[in-house]
């Protein structure tokens, strides 16, 4: 079942057009990977679903509504979650904190305890230091500490923008394994990433953008063995 | 020794007052980094709606305070929603001139409507003084000292505790990553200008009070030293701006107390530049680089 569909999606910054027209879609429980070079427009993607920016053309359809002129928090009570780019956790506040700001939306007060022993589970560091300011956390810590932020409203599609960037070997290989660890119970994920390889691997399926633009789209394991995706995005 | 008590006493009310006014400066420049121009005016009509309501409708003290503050929320909301919401992605020039606007508006609008001259606040409480070992301490000094900590305990605790406080700290760091886990922007702003608004309401009946005189400009200069205070104990700090809003009181008597009467508006001045100097981000102030 399409989860989401992106039709003809065109998104300006005043002058500048960084989408140009793309289109795609997420199955329920796909991971689908947007992979492209450094202002490709993934990000610009990203946000729009999530209702921070307005496209100028095109519709995005989720669960059979169009959203794309809804805002922010309506789309977050409707099930669709992101982690930004470059983490965006909450410095001064508590990890706790931080977490509890994910359950926003959410009144009942089990519920969000249960949420909070699941992201615990997930992610056991962040239990260890429930109290310490999210600031002082190392950078994959803090991209943790985001993802378990995003978990905390429930969401049925997790939107991450680039995960992995600017992180350690070790946790990139760990953060990978949670995303597929959360596909497999239940939530389906839109996955932007630089690391084309990685993403590409655990992907179901992916799409390749280059300036505003879907160039290719393919199963995974059919973007990683094309010699194109390998030449551009996969260093050869 | 007596006489240093007894300007630690008056400088701790008059602080009080100040770090009332100064939460408000401090919050909205928190959450929108505006310097809101017009919020000396704000406790002017809350000294105004004591006035009318303690001379008219009979209201006792409490009831003018809290009417009052609920008053002020209310014009600090519609202030917000006509003056400063179009502009929210202007330039900051553009929200900060509109904000010197709507200080004038409210302050010549009041003279027109009501008379520039200069009233007397109504004794709603009388005035009994005591005489701790040659201290003289008034019981308004107690009511107003009192009455101004257990509000800033509250708004300490709503910005800690509750939802809407979270809601408040997370779009002041953040405003992107606030959307993104639910909060109405809009709403939240809404909320900072009525808290920080009826801070200022109940700092102008206690004003009101302590000076017994009120009038359409009596903003303007209490407005300022409160935004000082707020600079002084670092913009955007809660606590910060209590701070500073006692510091500035203290001083203000102190000075008075030492024969310079004449230059106590100076010396806020001065310490304000003195601390842009020595400590630009102010006593609590994180010294967080400017988002682009
Ligand atoms: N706030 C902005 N203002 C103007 N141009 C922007 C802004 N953000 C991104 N862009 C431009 O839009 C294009 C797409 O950017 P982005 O979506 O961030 O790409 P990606 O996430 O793929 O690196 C780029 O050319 C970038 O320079
Ligand atoms: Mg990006």
């Amino acid at each position: 079942m399409v989860m989401l569909e992106v039709k003809d999606l065109a998104v300006n910054y005043g002058v500048i057009n960084a989408v140009k027209g793309v289109s795609f879609n997420i199955h329920e429980g796909e991971i689908v990977s947007l992979i492209g070079a450094n202002g490709a427009g993934k990000t610009t993607i990203l946000k729009t679903i999530s209702g921070l920016l307005k496209p100028v053309a095109g519709a995005i359809t989720y669960e059979g509504n169009e959203i794309q002129k809804q805002k922010a928090p309506k789309i977050v009570a409707a099930g669709i979650s992101q982690v930004p780019e470059g983490r965006h956790i909450f410095p001064g506040m508590s990890v706790r904190e931080n977490l509890q700001m994910g359950a926003f939306l959410q009144n009942n007060r089990s519920e969000i305890e249960s949420s909070f022993e699941t992201v615990y589970s997930r992610f056991p560091v962040l239990k260890e230091r429930i109290n310490q300011d999210a600031a002082t956390l190392s950078g994959g810590e803090q991209q943790m500490l985001a993802m378990g932020r995003a978990l905390m409203s429930k969401p049925k599609l997790l939107l991450l923008d680039e995960p992995s960037m600017g992180l350690a070997p070790i946790f990139i290989n760990e953060i990978f394994d949670i995303v597929k660890t959360i596909k497999e119970q239940g939530t389906t994920v839109l996955l932007i990433e630089q690391n084309a390889k990685k993403a590409l691997s655990i992907a179901d399926r992916g799409y390749v953008l280059a300036s505003g633009q879907v160039k290719m789209t393919g199963t995974g394991q059919e973007l990683l063995a094309n010699k194109d995706v390998q030449k551009a995005y996969l260093g050869g | 020794m007596t006489t240093v008590f007894q300007q630690l006493i008056n400088g701790l009310s008059l602080g009080s007052i100040y770090a009332l006014l100064a939460l408000g400066y401090t919050m909205v420049y928190g959450i929108i980094k505006l310097i809101n121009f017009a919020h000396g005016d704000i406790y002017m009509l809350g000294a105004f709606w004591g006035y009318y309501t303690i001379n008219f409708w009979h209201f006792n003290f409490i009831f003018a305070l809290l009417s009052a503050m609920v008053v002020c929320a209310a014009a600090g909301v519609v202030i917000e929603y006509f003056a400063y919401r179009p502009l929210r992605h202007a330039p900051r020039i553009t929200a900060l001139i509109t904000a010197i606007g709507v200080s004038y508006f409210l302050e010549n609008g009041m003279s027109y409507l009501y008379g520039a001259d200069t009233r007397n606040f109504p004794q709603v409480i009388k005035q009994v003084n005591y005489d701790l070992w040659g201290v003289r301490v008034s019981n308004i000094q107690i009511l107003i000292l009192v009455t101004a900590c257990l509000l800033m305990v509250l708004l300490q605790l709503i910005i800690k505790k509750t939802k809407m406080g979270r809601a408040m700290r997370a779009v002041s760091v953040d405003p992107d990553a606030a959307e993104l886990v639910g909060i109405n922007i809009n709403r939240t702003i809404s909320f900072t200008f009525a808290l920080g608004s009826s801070m200022a309401g109940a700092a102008g009946v206690l004003i009101g009070l302590y000076y017994n005189s009120i009038d359409p400009l009596m903003g303007m200069t209490p407005g300022i030293k409160a935004f000082v205070a707020a600079v002084v104990g670092g913009i955007g700090s809660v606590p910060g701006a209590s701070l500073g809003g006692f510091l500035i009181g203290l001083l203000e008597t102190a000075v008075q107390s030492l024969g310079f009467s004449a230059y106590k508006d100076a010396a806020v001045y001065l310490v304000l530049i003195i601390i842009l100097l020595v400590l630009p981000a102010g006593i609590f102030g994180k010294n967080v680089k400017e988002k682009v």
